[in-house]
């Protein structure tokens, strides 16, 4: 059969189990967007801006576990897909991203919206291609999809010079399977590894799981769980991680880092063994690595082997899966129960809770907590939360905790303002049945809402929930603490929030009273589409606990207890 | 498990990668990009159509060498490292070295050195000669210090390649997928737009 290589393109999507794709037509790309029309069962959603395509294909991977797929032109298209893919990257996200190129023979000519892409996006990739011969087309795409979803998932781009799409060859779909020599990541571990794991798991007094985004990414909830039952090991959470453990288990002491709970960070610089599971070791996780956890030996499983002994040096380091690993692990783990450890523990968290905001009395005001709080509760616990950047998702990651597995999508190691409504569209595209909010702040809202828009023409069924402080909260937060109050750049002139859904026909209300959350959130599900709800939130809130950056893990700054100044 | 201090400053790795267009890029922007200080990097083909090897040095002072040898096997177009610095192996560094000879006594001084060295004059002018070197590093490094205070006028060095000694053999089978899978006949035109 004789196609063009855009039809070849559509062909092998279709054969990856392609059913939607985020995009913005233009000169290089448009042999592409014409080949579509033969191609109906590959949606197409034509977003505002082409970041948002690459969040929404982002958003779509993380809620599915399936390849997001976003698709621009050349030059500006193409640089506009950049900070999604970096995104992606930083979180191990399988996108693959499609960009128009100019015809071969005007590479390298300062053509008309020619951007070496390639070269662009070589530090924000697993890996890119671009395509110089039609014949390599079907393979590279082929190679595209596994490469972006095998061993540590992550964006891929393909970039398809024009005559390319254009041109026609006889095509056959290379079957058969793909051997990259280089690239066969390991998953299993050998004897030696799990039993020197094994035996430090079993002699430990003071024990801590790190759970990170590795333990769903491998789907080694299950395994998680087992392995957390038989030893007795009480778990910490990164952001990423959050829904590897359920959080209302007993052993889950909630997200660890820079704003996790005291209780966890406590844990880790008192524990006498570190079990990191499918995390990084993170600055934000850590703190002063100089001071990280000093008395505790350390065990580190993950995928990447570039990551054991990156940032802490460990004693037993072993890359492989996860799920694979643990199942490994767990018939040489002794059955515990580790009641002096836990009873430290409960005594930290018997404090934390005597610090929690949620037991103060607030007045009248309206805390970005309570509003979390009351989000949560009122769906249930059980809406998929796709959060923007700042103290709104410090919020999220406290106040809502997350019983399933990939129900928080959040940008977290690139933290990138803008990420939150585009991929929540992406993840309601990818799960419709499910109820998505996209909970965000004032600031990062307005870097993608553009895409509105989009929402409206699509008729997405996303619920947008803004909390809205007037303030780049975060930081001013930093500032407060650490700038003399210099609230410099900070407070923020933004529209009338309501009135700008209206001007796209988009239902909204705004909330200023706490009584009013529950009747928002019964509003939001009685809308069909779009629906924007604007929190009007206490100005200068602060997210505690804080770990300054570059602080010992166990130098928070805590919020006083009742009576105690503020700030003391 | 854990790294073993080194001792050593200088380590030499060697790696194969597919002979694909950019792959050098994403060597040298790997090694930017992470902070890995290259010492030497020299790429070159092999007997084998779509192979190239590098040998690359680095200090191993100042970055975990395990961590940019897994860093390096993470690129999808490298197939495989190796540091041969670890095991018996031989390694070489050429130089082309032009020297001041314009006198009987830096002519004869240099012809001396020559002796003493694996090196050999290639090209030898009224006013300066050419002296072609190749040699482990240190020695080249050697020799180099010696004809300074002659006057050196130009240099050229090729950095170190390296191979494992005896039956230490890093070779690949390797070929990429589309060269077996598609048919070189393509028929595709060429049309601008």
């Amino acid at each position: 059969m004789m196609l063009t290589g855009s039809e070849i393109l559509m062909e092998c999507l279709l054969r990856e189990g392609v059913d939607v794709m985020f995009g913005y037509p233009g000169g290089a790309i448009l042999p592409t967007y014409d080949a579509m029309t033969k191609y109906p069962q590959i949606h197409h959603v034509l977003v505002r801006h082409e970041q948002g395509a690459s969040h929404m294909a982002d958003g779509y991977a993380r809620a599915t576990g399936k390849v997001g797929v976003a698709i621009a032109t050349s030059g500006p298209g193409a640089t506009n897909l950049v900070t999604g893919m970096a995104t992606a990257m930083m979180d191990s996200s399988p996108i693959v991203c499609i960009t128009g190129q100019v015809p071969r023979a005007a590479i390298g000519s300062d053509a008309f919206q020619e951007t070496d892409v390639t070269g662009v996006s070589l530090p924000v990739t697993k890996h890119n291609f671009l395509v110089m011969d039609l014949d390599e087309l079907a393979w590279t795409v082929r190679e595209a999809f596994h490469i972006a979803r095998s061993g540590r998932p992550g964006p891929v781009l393909v970039d398809i010079p024009k005559d390319i799409q254009t041109a026609s060859t006889e095509f056959v779909y290379p079957e058969g399977e793909i051997v990259l020599p280089g690239y066969q990541p390991r998953t299993t571990a050998n004897e030696d590894e799990l039993d020197a794991a094994a035996r430090l798991i079993n002699e430990a007094q003071r024990p801590i799981i790190l759970a990170g985004h590795g333990i769903l990414m491998s789907g080694a909830m299950d395994e998680l769980l087992h392995l957390v039952e038989r030893s007795g090991v009480p778990v910490a959470l990164t952001l990423l991680g959050k829904g590897a453990l359920p959080e209302n288990h007993p052993l889950s002491l909630g997200m660890m880092g820079m704003h996790g709970t005291a209780t966890s960070n406590h844990s880790i610089q008192q524990a006498d063994l570190l079990i990191a599971l499918g995390m990084r070791f993170d600055d934000r996780v850590t703190g002063n690595l100089a001071t990280y956890s000093q008395h505790s030996r350390k065990i580190h499983v993950d995928i990447d082997p570039s990551e054991i002994n990156k940032n802490v040096p460990v004693d037993v380091g072993i890359a492989g899966d996860l799920r694979t690993v643990i199942t490994q692990l767990l018939p040489r783990i002794e059955k515990q129960q580790r009641v002096d450890w836990m009873a430290r523990i409960r005594d930290w968290q018997e404090d934390d809770d005597e610090r929690d905001i949620l037991h103060h009395d607030t007045g009248d005001r309206l805390l970005g907590a309570q509003v979390i709080n009351d989000l949560w509760l009122h769906t249930g616990g059980d809406a998929i939360t796709v959060t923007d950047v700042g103290q709104h998702q410090m919020l999220e990651a406290q106040y809502y905790p997350h019983q399933r597995p990939s129900t928080l999508i959040t940008s977290g190691g690139l933290g990138t303002m803008g990420f939150g409504f585009p991929a929540a569209m992406g993840a309601k595209f990818g799960l419709p049945d499910e109820e998505v909010w996209a909970i965000v702040g004032d600031g990062g809202f307005q870097m993608t809402m553009c895409e509105l828009a989009t929402a409206v023409q699509e008729k997405t069924n996303v619920n947008i929930a803004i909390l809205n402080n007037a303030f780049l909260g975060m930081v001013r937060q930093w500032q407060e603490f650490f700038y003399e109050e210099r609230y410099h750049a900070t407070p923020m002139f933004n529209p009338d929030f309501c009135l700008f859904a209206d001007a796209y026909g988009v239902p909204n209300m705004r909330v200023t009273k706490r009584e009013q959350v529950e009747e928002s959130v019964a509003f939001a599900r009685s809308v069909q589409g779009p629906v924007l709800i604007e929190y009007v939130i206490e100005k200068e809130d602060i997210v505690y606990p804080m770990v300054p950056a570059g602080a010992d893990l166990h130098a928070m700054i805590r919020r006083p207890k009742p009576g105690e100044r503020e700030n003391a | 498990m854990s790294d073993e201090i080194r001792t050593e400053q200088k380590v030499t790795l060697v790696t194969l990668v597919a002979n694909r267009p950019g792959v050098l890029n994403r060597i040298a922007s790997l090694f930017r990009r992470r902070n890995f200080n290259i010492d030497s990097l020299t790429v070159g083909r092999t007997h084998r159509q779509h192979v190239s090897r590098m040998t690359i040095v680095v200090d191993a002072r100042l970055a975990n060498v395990n961590i940019i040898a897994a860093n390096l096997r993470k690129l999808v177009n490298v197939i495989e490292v190796r540091v041969v610095s670890d095991e018996p192996h031989v390694s070489r560094d050429l130089a082309l070295i032009k020297v001041r000879t314009d006198d009987p006594e830096s002519r004869n001084m240099v012809t001396e050195i020559c002796e003493r060295y694996p090196g050999r004059i290639v090209d030898m002018g009224v006013k300066v000669a050419i002296v072609e070197v190749t040699a482990h590093e240190a020695q080249v490094e050697a020799m180099i210090e010696e004809f300074r205070p002659i006057g050196i006028v130009e240099m050229v060095r090729t950095g170190v390649v390296a191979m494992g000694r005896g039956v230490r053999i890093q070779d690949t089978q390797y070929e990429p997928p589309i060269m077996r899978a598609g048919t070189r006949d393509n028929g595709v035109q060429q049309t601008i737009l």
